[in-house]
């Protein structure tokens, strides 16, 4: 059986991460984990014309790195999941109108990183494609004008507020060994405790990650212990020490070794409010820098719980609270295999 | 779906771990760089009134036109964002303000074209201050106007 208690996939010892590929705009490119990224751009346009394409470009530049490094064409891939923040996934789409190959569109806001690779990873495993590439975006300028405002209107945020990634990340998931392997996945379900303050997401997505997190570790049979690092996708400063409260109410302690990748991916004394957001954000980390850890051997198993606020502008308006998500994967290094 | 009780007990759960909002900071950042546009309009209303002949009726055309080129300039290089990160209310809610949130709203929209981009998108935020500042001023006008006749 694959299936670990009601909502977590067991997968067999043959499913690999074999390459990855991350783009970035110039904020990320500035921060500490900047000179892993692989493309960096120095400006938001991305030499694009207007900030929608520029996300598309970061998304294609993503996938192109991580077909490079695999040396492998788009003709090899079999599925592409992909996804990121705008209405109807569009960068997705478009970016899928372009490479051509078999597409499904996921969403699942911040969380889609984690749940492209899940998805990736039970399509491999049952046997239904040789090859599948996950991958997701996010674009700060893009973002606002979903979500916000104008970029250059002169709103004041709060601390509580995230700044959202501008970055895609790209994973090729197949059965060809590699050093890394995808061990299991939690998928979340969705948990509302009544945040209604979208300049707060970490506190609306920390129970979400909480429960995924506690679920992930009892279907597996498994404690933070077990772990190098147990990885939350954006829930900022403010969320962060939300999830280790909640975690430690259920007697899990997670404080030793819980990252979060919005506070990975930009220096503290960068403006961005209490941290990183985005589906760029857990994409471009766990791709550009904790996938590298792992194949270098500093870290050997790690829980990526990427959170997602599934947010929409509308249902704020009619007062509606923000109902959250968080998918977890494991991702572990296999030693003796050479990428 | 939690209940009405979890979700206020998650609320108080949380509530030492949220930033709390710097008000008094806020407000004094908000009393300084509000007041400083402020000098700014009467020192531009006294140039238009000792170089161009304006009165105190209608100086105030000249004036607001003129700060709100500035913000809008401001707007354009990309620096109002940041001024009105700072201050908040203090560049929000004088003219450059409005002037911000139309200009802001036109440059975001550009990509969808001149008609359905800029011009429809251009009232997006400042749209409502329009509104209530039409209402406002006909409800004032009336009040003032009932007094006119009644006194």
């Amino acid at each position: 059986m694959k299936l670990l208690g009601r909502q977590t996939w067991q997968f067999a010892q043959d499913v690999f991460v074999n390459a990855a590929g991350t783009a970035v705009g110039p904020m990320e490119s500035e921060g500490p984990l900047g000179a892993l990224f692989d493309k960096r751009y120095s400006e938001l346009h991305c030499n694009e014309k207007n900030w929608e394409l520029a996300e598309r470009r970061l998304m294609e530049d993503a996938i192109g790195s991580c077909l490079m490094k695999a040396k492998l064409k788009n003709e090899d891939i079999n599925f592409f999941l992909a996804g990121d923040l705008l209405n109807q996934v569009v960068t997705a789409n478009y970016v899928a109108r372009q490479n051509q190959i078999p597409f499904l569109g996921v969403f699942g806001a911040c969380s889609t990183s984690m749940e492209s690779l899940a998805i990736g990873a039970a399509l491999v495993d049952g046997g239904y494609a040789h090859r599948v590439i996950a991958a997701c975006s996010s674009h700060n300028a893009t973002a606002e004008r979903q979500f916000r405002y104008p970029t250059e209107y002169g709103g004041q945020k709060p601390d509580s507020a995230t700044f959202t990634v501008t970055g895609a990340g790209a994973a090729l998931v197949s059965h060809q060994p590699s050093s890394v392997r995808v061990g299991a996945a939690t998928i979340g379900k969705v948990i509302d405790l009544g945040i209604k303050n979208p300049f707060d997401m970490g506190s609306a997505m920390a129970p979400a990650a909480a429960d995924t997190i506690a679920t992930h570790l009892q279907a597996t049979q498994t404690t933070p212990a077990d772990y190098d690092l147990i990885v939350t996708g954006d829930l900022s400063g403010v969320g962060s020490p939300i999830v280790k409260m909640l975690l430690h109410e259920q007697g899990i302690d997670i404080s030793k070794n819980h990252r979060d990748c919005g506070l990975m991916i930009y220096r503290p004394d960068q403006e961005v409010f209490a941290g990183g957001s985005g589906c760029g954000c857990s994409a471009v980390v766990t791709y550009g820098h904790l996938l590298k850890e792992l194949i270098e051997g500093r870290l050997s198993r790690i829980l990526v719980a990427a959170t997602g606020a599934l947010l929409n502008p509308t249902m704020m308006q009619q007062k509606e609270s923000i109902p959250t998500i968080a998918h977890a994967v494991t991702l572990e290094r296999v030693k003796g295999v050479s990428t | 779906m939690a209940t009405k009780e979890q979700q206020q007990a998650y609320a108080e759960k949380i509530k030492p771990l949220q930033p709390k909002p710097p008000y008094f900071i806020n407000c004094l950042k908000a009393f300084v760089v509000g007041g400083f546009i402020c000098v700014i309009g009467e020192a531009l209303q006294k140039f238009y009134m000792t170089y161009f002949n304006f009165t105190t009726e209608n100086v105030g055309n000249p004036t607001s036109a003129t700060l709100i080129l500035i913000a809008a300039l401001l707007t354009g290089i990309g620096v109002y964002d940041k001024i009105g990160q700072f201050a908040g209310a203090g560049s929000a809610v004088p003219v450059t303000g409005f002037a911000n949130a139309v200009t802001s709203a036109a440059l975001e929209h550009r990509s969808e074209g001149i008609v359905l981009g800029v011009a429809t998108n251009l009232f997006k935020i400042a749209g409502a201050v329009i509104v209530f500042g039409a209402v406002a001023a006909y409800v004032f006008g009336m009040i003032r106007y009932a007094f006119k006749i009644l006194l």
